[in-house]
């Protein structure tokens, strides 16, 4: 298909960097990149297409990161079948969560603060069940062979998180030129308008909702696999729904490639001020909360969205699009 | 007789202690052009908002195509072939018209080649086919009336509900969208218009219901309708269709 | 069994906290009955004053409930200028973009904190803090006592405002019907931003009745403000009688919840009641349609 051919150059000019660069910091960096732009792309499908702006993100994450972390650790299971039950498991909360407060037709500011709400009961179950290990958390032991999906090479962690990381693209691209992907856009422009026209709003919010779920916990059975550790404040923590949320509306929000560029912008400036400041904690985020009220405030469709405004300014003089709500008719 | 393709039966709708609708019957036949007129907050809006399933009645039942669909939501009912538009417009404001009229035209096409298809030829048809690329908020009043109607057209329905299309449009695009409109029922949909253009609906309409505080008062050809005293004081007042007569030296 | 006076005296604390509660949750329900928007920049607005009223003490030498009245017009000005100069002018017509813009400010405000002050607790020794006094058959602490009554004080200045003032009338006005309001002469963007500095200028207040029993750590604000979010649900946004009954009891429930079940599913429990609430009735109980 055409449209797939600007995901399939990205990835594959992703794809060579191991060739040429073995640093494992370099490598961890991308990793841990790309570990983001998973998580934020989930967050976009939901955010940036359907208009939901989920503050909770960790609730999916950090069901799919214990999902795995507990099966394997606890019974023995094989960490390639805990990690398609991991993003089982995050779907399945999704569908819950995504069920209960739709059906109860809770939109914007109350969508959020039920996500948030929903993120942080989990957090305090988790961090004191004795499953989760409690306070302490769960540590997943040392065992390098691909069947334990953990590599001695930093690249083959990398190449596993592209792959899933492009699957996430390919799937935005094929929903974006679906009926599915129309009509969520068009429950984000205008709920009941779409309603009129025969959208089943709900369905198509909670199928929205589930994939969304699927892809950021995705993120976190990942999480698992690379770092062997995991506590409440990891999994549920609100660093996740906030770095989720971030990186699509930095790059893009409602594009294809809007996560992974955002990813790349926060962790790029998050390295930067690492290097100038040292490792000091509440640095990074601040600077990120700073970013996220100066992009909203000049720049709300974020990089790609204001890339694509500058290619219409340039030709035609004048900025053709509006931000999201601006224009609402009439 | 055949049964109408809609027949709304004494359907009321209450707000709290405000009875919107009372015991409203009115029906709509396949082909056929009929308005609903009365003054203004008689609850025509909100009858069409029971009708197409955005509210649901308190007492009543709406049968359509031989069914009862009382109650049932909207998008169900848009499958069934009713399709409203709204009396202020609603575009999906940061979409091209093209891509508006797509969301319509994908209910009855998955396949994106066939409904973009159709939506273009809706979209021609209603006279924006050069406007298809532009985004819907660039679009004058005019523009966005014809939006809304192509992208209610586009998803093929049997009963059109059309909320004060006409309103807020000059007198020559008035001109222009009634023979729009007209085709319509000549392509056997039946059209159900809330509209205050009178011209309009003396030129258009066939039938003709008048609601009044919540309940029809009456109904009939337009010039029954228009002669009706009880019609006449419903917009001028208690009275007022006695002194008309004395006026004109009865 | 527990006998009846440790229940009363549990009861009675609850409203002691309940009250603070309370004018936390009254700032934010004043900001959406007005704005609309659902503030999330409140937690890390209480977690600044907060340590405004530490180093207020510990600099100055300031009794926190005198450092109040630096405290709350210095705060009312900093929420005056967040909307006037971020939160208003970044909405572009769209309520999920503040939601994004508060949350932003909520992240950098904490982070900031933490940045500046680091993570550990800081908590202050007033030479009266420990005094109680007798009410006959039990003991309540003092500051409790005198947070208590300055709660109502402060609900009745917000309430002459509200009725009395110009500008209070000129909030109510935009808070029904802004598009009238605007038309009658009213600067819109002047009264938000007044009433987002009125509702700052609670949590500082509440800050500084607070710091003489709690603590200040970059975090400290956002416990308390989940449950100023579950109170203002629950009585219903936009509610003032909602923010004050409802922060009253939750304070009970809590301190009653705190003696059977202990603290952290006490915390578990106010979340529950608040997505419970959401989900089956988001107008509370005396709100309006959300």
């Amino acid at each position: 298909m055409k449209a797939l051919w600007p995901i399939i150059v990205v990835v594959a000019a992703l794809a060579a960097v191991p060739l040429f660069v073995h640093s494992n910091v370099v490598l961890n960096f991308l990793v841990v990149t790309l570990l983001i732009a998973l998580a934020g792309q989930g967050w976009n499908i939901l955010g940036g297409y359907g208009g939901q702006y989920s503050f909770g993100q960790a609730a999916f994450f950090g069901t799919g990161a214990y999902a795995t972390a507990i099966l394997q650790v606890r019974y023995g299971v094989n960490p390639w079948l805990g990690f398609a039950a991991g993003i089982a498991a995050g779907s399945a909360v999704g569908a819950i969560i995504g069920a209960l407060t739709f059906r109860a037709g809770l939109r914007s500011s109350y969508f959020a603060l039920v996500t948030l709400a929903f993120a942080e009961v989990l957090r305090i179950v988790a961090s004191v069940a004795p499953i989760t290990g409690a306070g302490v958390g769960l540590l997943v032991k040392l065992d390098l062979r691909a069947q334990a999906f953990q590599f001695q090479s930093r690249a083959i962690f990398y190449l596993v998180i592209l792959a899933l990381v492009a699957a996430s693209l390919v799937m935005t691209q094929l929903i974006e030129r679906s009926r599915f992907g129309v009509w969520l856009v068009a429950v984000r422009e205008n709920e009941d308008a779409a309603m009129a026209l025969g959208v089943d709003a709900f369905t198509v919010k909670l199928a929205a909702m589930m994939v969304s779920a699927a892809i950021t916990a995705a993120a976190g059975c990942f999480y698992v696999q690379y770092f062997l550790f995991i506590d409440s404040g990891i999994a549920y923590g609100t660093w996740i729904s906030i770095e989720a949320l971030l990186t699509p509306i930095i790059g893009g929000i409602g594009t294809v490639f809007g996560a992974l560029a955002g990813a790349l912008v926060v962790k790029l400036l998050g390295e930067g001020i690492k290097l100038v400041t040292g490792d000091v904690p509440g640095l990074d985020l601040m600077i990120y909360g700073a970013v996220l009220v100066l992009v909203i405030r000049f720049a709300p469709r974020g990089l790609v969205g204001a890339f694509a405004d500058m290619r219409v300014y340039l030709k035609r003089g004048t900025k053709l699009r509006v931000p999201i709500g601006e224009a609402t008719g009439g | 007789m055949a049964e109408p393709l809609l027949s709304v039966e004494k359907v009321s709708r209450r707000f709290g202690g405000l009875l919107a609708v009372n015991a409203a019957s009115l029906s709509a036949e396949a082909g056929c052009i009929t308005a609903l007129i009365g003054p203004n907050g008689a609850g025509k809006t909100t009858l069409f908002s029971l009708i197409s399933g955005f509210l649901k009645p308190s007492a009543g039942k709406i049968r359509y195509a031989g069914g009862d669909v009382t109650g049932e939501p909207p998008h169900r009912l848009a499958r069934r072939g009713i399709a409203r538009t709204f009396q202020i417009v609603q575009p999906f404001a940061g979409l091209s018209v093209r891509d508006n009229i797509l969301v319509g035209a994908h209910l009855r096409h998955a396949d994106r080649a066939a409904a973009l298809a159709l939506a273009e030829r809706v979209g021609s048809g209603v006279g924006l086919g050069d406007m298809l690329a532009r985004p819907a908020h660039a679009l004058t009043v005019a523009g966005r009336k014809r939006l809304e109607l192509a992208r209610a057209l586009a998803t093929e329905p049997k009963l059109l509900l059309l909320d004060e299309v006409l309103a807020g449009l000059n007198p020559s695009e008035i001109r222009d969208i009634v023979p729009v409109i007209r085709a319509l029922s000549a392509r056997g949909i039946a059209v159900l218009m809330i509209e205050h253009v009178m011209q309009a609906v003396m030129s258009l309409a066939e039938h003709v219901f008048v609601l009044a505080e919540g309940h029809i008062i009456a109904q009939g050809s337009p010039a029954q309708v228009v002669a009706d005293p009880l019609v006449v004081e419903a917009y001028l007042g208690h009275g007022a269709a006695a002194k008309m007569r004395s006026a004109h030296g009865h | 069994m527990l006998s009846p006076i440790i229940l009363f005296t549990a009861v009675l604390n609850g409203l002691m906290t309940g009250a603070v509660y309370a004018l936390v949750a009254l700032g934010l329900t004043l900001i959406y009955g007005v704005l609309h928007i659902i503030n999330f920049t409140h937690g890390a607005l209480l977690s600044a004053a907060l340590f405004a009223a530490f180093f207020a003490f510990q600099k100055l030498g300031l009794d926190p409930y005198l450092a109040a009245f630096l405290i709350a017009p210095a705060f009312f000005a900093l929420g005056y200028a967040l909307q006037r100069l971020v939160i208003g002018p970044a909405s572009h017509g769209d309520d999920r973009n503040m939601l994004l813009v508060t949350l932003g400010l909520a992240v950098l405000i904490e982070n900031a904190l933490l940045y500046a002050f680091h993570a550990d607790t800081r908590t202050i020794d007033l030479a009266y803090g420990f005094k109680s006094v007798d009410l006959g058959f039990t003991f309540i602490a003092l500051p409790r006592l005198i947070s208590f009554v300055a709660v109502f004080v402060v609900a009745l200045v917000l309430w002459l405002i509200m009725a009395v003032t110009d500008t209070g009338k000129a909030i109510r006005a935009v808070g029904k019907e802004k598009l009238g309001a605007e038309l009658s002469g009213i600067d819109v963007a002047h009264i938000y931003a007044v009433t987002f500095g009125l509702g700052t200028a609670c949590v500082a207040i509440a800050a500084c009745l607070l710091m003489p029993t709690y603590y200040a750590n970059p975090r400290a604000g956002n416990a308390f403000v989940l449950v100023a979010f579950t109170i203002v649900v629950l009585g219903g946004m936009g509610s003032v009688p909602g923010a004050l009954i409802g922060g009253l009891a939750i304070g009970v429930v809590e301190s009653l919840a705190g003696f059977y079940f202990g603290e952290s599913l006490g915390q578990v429990g106010i979340f529950l009641i608040f997505i419970a609430v959401l989900l089956v009735r988001p107008r509370g109980l005396f709100g309006a349609s959300a």
